[in-house]
């Protein structure tokens, strides 16, 4: 990685730079993201790989397949939905409001972070069964919250909140003042100035703690399997899926509807980087 | 639009930030609040603007009782020192802001604000960069537009907040200039904050001088630098120096000695005060015999066509310094002693 070389002007690695240790950060950054990322995940390809192309496409084009990523992307969709907006205004609550309690508030945020994913879902499960607590409750007015898709989307929303919180926050509190004060004084009321001055300047903000909630909801598993129901073709996630042909030591199989998964997640989220990087573009920034 | 600030008081958290402060503006003045930071005088601009409420007092616009319009209601355009542009908006969108959110039934047609959008940037001369967002504008620029912003609402009241406060020194001279021409070409009543006296005293048709949450004076420029009415406003205003006297038997006294000034209308009559004078409005005593100030040269220096000397007047024991003028052609290196008097001065009460 010789820069005199490079300096034809085509493709130069390193720009002269004061902050030292470029070539050091870089290697590590690499060597650790390789070790840490892509070896097991090129291991996983690799395993698929082991099939033919006929297999491969046979397990795809399996109804059951199908179906189970239907229902994981699908709910995870809809849990990201539903964590922005309500994300977003709890977010809100914290960082404009001084209320007793709001630390408590603050932290309870990141319990979902902190409690095993299974614990979660077994008290889901409890909460929203039919004859649970609030299940009960739902039940009279004929909703049912609980082994059935409805009963994913709940647990994918309790996973996800965090990362829309947690990425929307700090943004929020670095919103000027005064630039909510100039919409006032331009004859802005409170629901103008929030649609047109304050959440175009979330966006892309909201757009990765979206991102965020929904690759997480792609991959969970812990917390769903206990709300879902596990019905084939109707509540049966793909991470489930694979672990049901792990069972049946039908390595080829699970490996296959993972590099789908792989390959459909890392897409959305190349598709909400190339977003976010457009959308930096468009307001001057960086380049 | 004439504003009245009637007897406002605010606090913050118990702490009064103004305290009972009433100023009259007139229609088509530009007029200046000029202080030291926590002075009040942002304060005060922000009550007038209604981004603030009084916790008591009133404020006139017009004839009208404004105190409890909201900011919306209020129609003014306010300026801040970091231009408060919406950065997710063009130019051209951020001038338009005040016409498009505007109800329905008010808003202008869409080619209408075009116009408008267009008069404005003429105006503030920046045409040709309405599809800039404000990242890609100079500090200098970005002012203008927020300039340009506020005027799109034909506000009946323009109150800036230290406008040139954020830029360098080059600018702001060239957008002071350019803020007295565009004032005389609208003619809208502007009130602007700044702690620059320079500034304020180039500018303003009026400047009000605060201090710790009160109006020390309101005068032209003339009025607070020749005439100040309090020992704040002679030491605040321009470059000033002040020692402690007495007026005994109708003479200035400085240390129990005559210095060769009397009390003039307008100082005080007799007692304990203290002289102010500027460091110009001196004159150098050569007569020993002549009652006079008398002091050491502590250093000198030159500054354009003066120079400054700064000496230690009275006794050993108990020098104060005072900086003063001397001509070029004075002796006055370090050392030497002078004796002077100043010609024109004020006392006030101690």
């Amino acid at each position: 990685m010789t820069t005199s070389a490079a300096a034809s002007g085509r493709w130069r690695l390193r720009q002269p730079s004061v902050i030292p240790g470029f070539g050091l950060t870089l290697g590590f950054s690499l060597a650790y993201l390789t070790l840490i990322i892509l070896i097991p995940l090129a291991g996983l390809v690799w395993r698929s790989a082991s099939l033919t192309g006929a297999e491969f496409l046979a397990i795809l084009s399996d109804e059951r397949t199908i179906k189970a990523l239907e229902v994981s992307f699908g709910t995870a969709f809809v849990a990201a939905l539903i964590n922005v907006v309500f994300g977003v205004l709890v977010a809100w609550v914290i960082v404009r409001y001084e209320f007793p309690g709001r630390r408590i508030v603050d932290a309870i945020v990141d319990l979902p972070f902190a409690l095993p994913t299974a614990v979660a879902g077994i008290a889901l499960a409890a909460l929203y069964a039919p004859n649970g607590w609030v299940g009960q409750v739902l039940n009279i007015f004929g909703i049912k919250a609980a082994f059935n898709p409805t009963g994913i989307v709940i647990a994918l929303v309790f996973i996800g909140l965090p990362f829309v919180v947690r990425t929307v926050q700090p943004i929020m509190e670095e919103i000027d003042r005064e630039v909510e004060e100039a919409a006032a004084t331009l004859g802005a009321n409170r629901f103008q100035t929030i649609r047109r001055v304050l959440l175009p300047g979330l966006a892309p903000a909201i757009l990765t703690g979206f991102a965020l909630a929904f690759a997480r909801g792609v991959g969970e598993y812990g917390s769903v399997i206990f709300i879902a129901g596990n019905i084939p073709y109707v509540s049966e996630i793909a991470p489930l899926l694979i672990v049901i042909r792990l069972e049946e030591f039908n390595y080829g199989a699970a490996t296959a509807i993972a590099t789908i998964m792989l390959c459909l997640s890392f897409a959305m989220l190349l598709v909400i980087n190339l977003i976010q990087t457009w959308n930096r573009r468009r307001y001057g920034h960086g380049a | 639009m004439d504003v009245s600030v009637k007897n406002i008081r605010k606090e913050f958290d118990r702490y009064p930030a103004l305290n009972d402060v009433s100023l009259d503006i007139r229609s088509g003045e530009l007029i200046a609040l000029l202080g030291p930071s926590g002075s009040g005088k942002t304060t005060l601009l922000r009550l007038i603007a209604g981004l603030e409420t009084p916790t008591l007092g009133k404020i006139y616009f017009g004839t009208e009782d404004a105190s409890h319009r909201t900011v919306q209601e209020r129609h003014v355009g306010f300026v801040f020192q970091h231009y408060a542009l919406f950065r997710h908006m063009t130019v051209a969108d951020n001038i338009a802001f005040g016409l498009t959110v505007r109800p329905r039934g008010e808003r202008p047609p869409k080619a209408e604000i075009q116009r408008r959008v267009g008069e404005l940037l003429e105006m503030v001369q920046l045409s040709g960069l309405e599809k800039r967002y404000p990242n890609q504008l100079s500090g200098g620029q970005r002012q203008r537009v927020a300039l340009a912003r506020a005027m799109a609402i034909e506000p009946k009241v323009l109150l800036l907040d230290e406008p040139f406060g954020a830029l360098d020194a080059k600018v702001r001279k060239e957008l002071r200039r350019w803020l007295r021409e565009f004032h005389d070409r609208t003619g809208h009543t502007t009130v602007f904050v700044t702690h620059d006296q320079e500034e304020a005293l180039e500018l303003a048709d009026r400047v009000v001088v605060m201090s710790q949450g009160k109006i020390e004076q309101v005068g032209s420029s003339d009025d607070v630098y020749d005439r100040p009415n309090s020992p704040f406003v002679f030491s605040f205003i321009g470059d000033s120096a002040s020692l402690p006297v007495s007026i005994e038997d109708g003479a200035v006294r400085f240390q129990n000695e005559t210095i060769g000034i009397a009390p003039r209308g307008g100082d005080i009559a007799s007692g304990d005060g203290t002289l102010f004078f500027r460091p110009q409005d001196v004159v150098l005593v050569s007569d020993p015999a002549t009652p006079a100030l008398e002091g050491r040269v502590s250093t000198s220096r030159r500054l354009a066509g003066t120079r400054i000397a700064d000496i230690d007047v009275g006794k050993p024991g108990e020098p104060h310094h005072v900086e003063i003028e001397v001509p070029l052609d004075a002796q006055a290196s370090t050392g030497t002693v002078l004796r002077f008097r100043p010609t024109r001065w004020k006392t006030f009460a101690a």
